[in-house]
């Protein structure tokens, strides 16, 4: 029931060291966390133990061969990225920490050069304080207006009220491509076509969806993605902005030291050409070069064949959990979201749902899921979430479900 | 090493043929290679038939940069202002008649790089135009 043409959940599972390992004697892990951050697998590993064996050395300058092989593995890892999302150039491919550092990089640079008291910026409710607060602390210095896509009460975007919004001329629509609670899939090309007609530029927060399904940048047409490698079974510390090219040519640098620069004086500089321009100091290159041992994995396994299955495992999920008295599960029916499912159980705090959780080794999140907006709208503090990724398993989905009734149990509820 | 530093190369960086500056001209362009601080400056003059009747060089750096600028130049003459737009990195290379890591290769496009946004008539010269 987990394998399909050509996909065997469990031979994935054969290429993750840490879902080999038991929480605690006896307990084996039941990872439901992958939202938060995906594991990873051998060749990941591998690849950037060896890079440190074998090519370690700065890249960009240094005519040595050390230095040779990993400017070529740090630029193949950009050239591997940028066909990964079908990026019309490697060079709209910029590096960054992660997809947070990616939409500051955004708001702290173009914001800047192109927003001016009174502009608006036009979010949605169920943003991640990454791609809330940049924007606030910009809206402070800038003096923005800032208008909020609202979410329906079964976890959509009210697409009508995102209409209404763009009559008031929005200079930028910044959205999640899917929900990090609520695992809605967003209608980015809709969304993008509407904002692209009312003037607007788009920025798409893609931590969610470039990990779990094919997004294709020339069919969606954002003018800025972001994204991290390590939701998508790559390392911390290596993220990704793709931009427009013409807005990334335009747009003053980020930060300033080494490597962004063209030339230097001592009193000024000329900034670097794009991606340079935005990659000063010494970059993550070891964790370049996983990151696109990560993304060979992805390509290898199928993102159409991890998505079938995530949403297997995500409809069988909702089903057992909607079938617990007292749950109460979020968002959409399993159709329309990714491999998430956030959920409450009457009585119990999230946080009290989790410790018991990990009791047998099921890691799950409780909390507002850095959502706190969303969590006030729908009137709750917490909520547990547990979400899924292509090594989950439906027998994982009976644990969850069977240690739930362990808590309700615990808790007479 | 021995392919990397063949004679041709060593030779036109000490004996260049197209050193120089050409004043008037009808197309000029220079700039940096960041990475190491190259710098190239061309000149061409271009005749009635829009066919580059003279080119030269000025700039300083490795042995790579200056002699691809040289050999570059050379094979220039006499072609015209289309022809030079589609000389691609492979050109460059087969020049030289070496092959380069990214580091390096850098230093072996910075003429091309020049040269084309030169023609083309752009106010900065990036990598796409040495693709």
């Amino acid at each position: 029931m987990d394998s399909f043409n050509g996909f065997d959940v469990n031979k994935i599972r054969a290429d993750f060291p840490i879902l080999q390992r038991e929480v605690r004697p006896g307990v084996r892990l039941v990872y439901l966390d992958s939202t938060a951050t995906s594991q990873k697998p051998l060749e990941v590993i591998q690849v950037m133990d060896q890079f440190y064996r074998q090519s370690n050395a700065n890249i960009h300058r240094g005519i040595h061969t050390l230095a040779e092989e990993s400017t070529a593995l740090y630029e193949a890892a950009r050239d591997r990225i940028a066909k990964f999302i079908n990026a019309p150039s490697a060079r709209q491919i910029i590096f960054t920490r992660n997809a947070t550092e990616a939409i500051n990089l955004v708001a702290y640079t173009w914001g800047r050069a192109n927003l001016s008291e009174g502009d608006l910026v036009i979010l949605t409710e169920m943003e991640h304080h990454s791609n809330l607060v940049p924007w606030h602390m910009l809206a402070s210095e800038r003096s923005l207006r800032l208008e909020f896509i609202s979410v329906t009460p079964d976890g959509y975007l009210d697409l009508d009220s995102y209409r209404g919004l763009l009559e008031l001329k929005p200079s930028l629509v910044s959205f999640t491509h899917m929900s990090n609670v609520l695992g809605t899939i967003n209608p980015a090309q809709e969304i993008i076509q509407l904002a692209h007609q009312a003037g607007a530029v788009t920025l798409v927060d893609g931590a969610q969806s470039v990990p779990h399904f094919h997004v294709d940048v020339q069919e969606i047409q954002p003018d800025f993605l972001a994204f991290s490698a390590h939701k998508m079974l790559g390392p911390t510390g290596i993220g990704v902005l793709y931009g427009r090219k013409d807005l990334l040519e335009k747009m003053p640098p980020f930060l300033g030291g080494g490597d962004m620069i063209k030339r230097v004086h001592l009193r000024s500089f000329a900034p670097n050409e794009i991606p340079f321009k935005f990659e000063a100091g010494t970059p993550a290159i070891a964790e370049a070069v996983g990151f696109k041992a990560a993304v060979d994995y992805l390509t290898g396994v199928g993102l159409n064949n991890i998505s079938q299955h995530e949403h297997h495992v995500v409809e069988y999920a909702m089903d057992r959990l909607e079938e617990i008295p007292g749950v109460k599960v979020f968002g959409p029916p399993a159709g329309d979201r990714g491999g998430v499912v956030a959920f409450t159980l009457q009585g119990v705090h999230p946080h009290d749902i989790s410790q018991i959780l990990d009791s047998d080794g099921i890691a799950i999140r409780a909390g507002h899921h850095c959502a706190m907006p969303l969590h006030e709208k729908f009137n709750i503090p917490a909520t547990a979430r547990a979400s899924f990724y292509l090594y989950n398993t439906t027998a994982e989905v009976d644990q969850l479900a069977d240690s739930i009734y362990k808590v309700k149990k615990l808790f007479g509820s | 090493m021995d392919d990397l530093y063949r004679e041709l190369i060593i030779d036109r960086y000490k004996n260049p043929l197209y050193r120089g500056v050409l004043d008037p001209h009808d197309i000029s362009f220079e700039d940096d290679n960041p990475l190491c601080g190259d710098h190239i400056h061309i000149d061409l003059r271009i005749d009635e038939n829009g066919l580059v009747k003279e080119a030269a060089f000025e700039g300083g750096g490795c042995a790579i940069s200056q002699a691809s600028a040289d050999l570059l130049l050379e094979s220039i003459i006499g072609k015209s202002v289309e022809d030079i737009k589609i000389l691609t990195k492979t050109d460059v290379l087969d020049l030289l008649g070496i092959e380069l890591g990214p580091v390096r290769l850098k230093c072996a496009l910075l003429s091309l790089k020049v040269l084309k946004a030169g023609v083309y008539g752009l106010g900065e010269a990036d990598d796409d135009l040495v693709e």
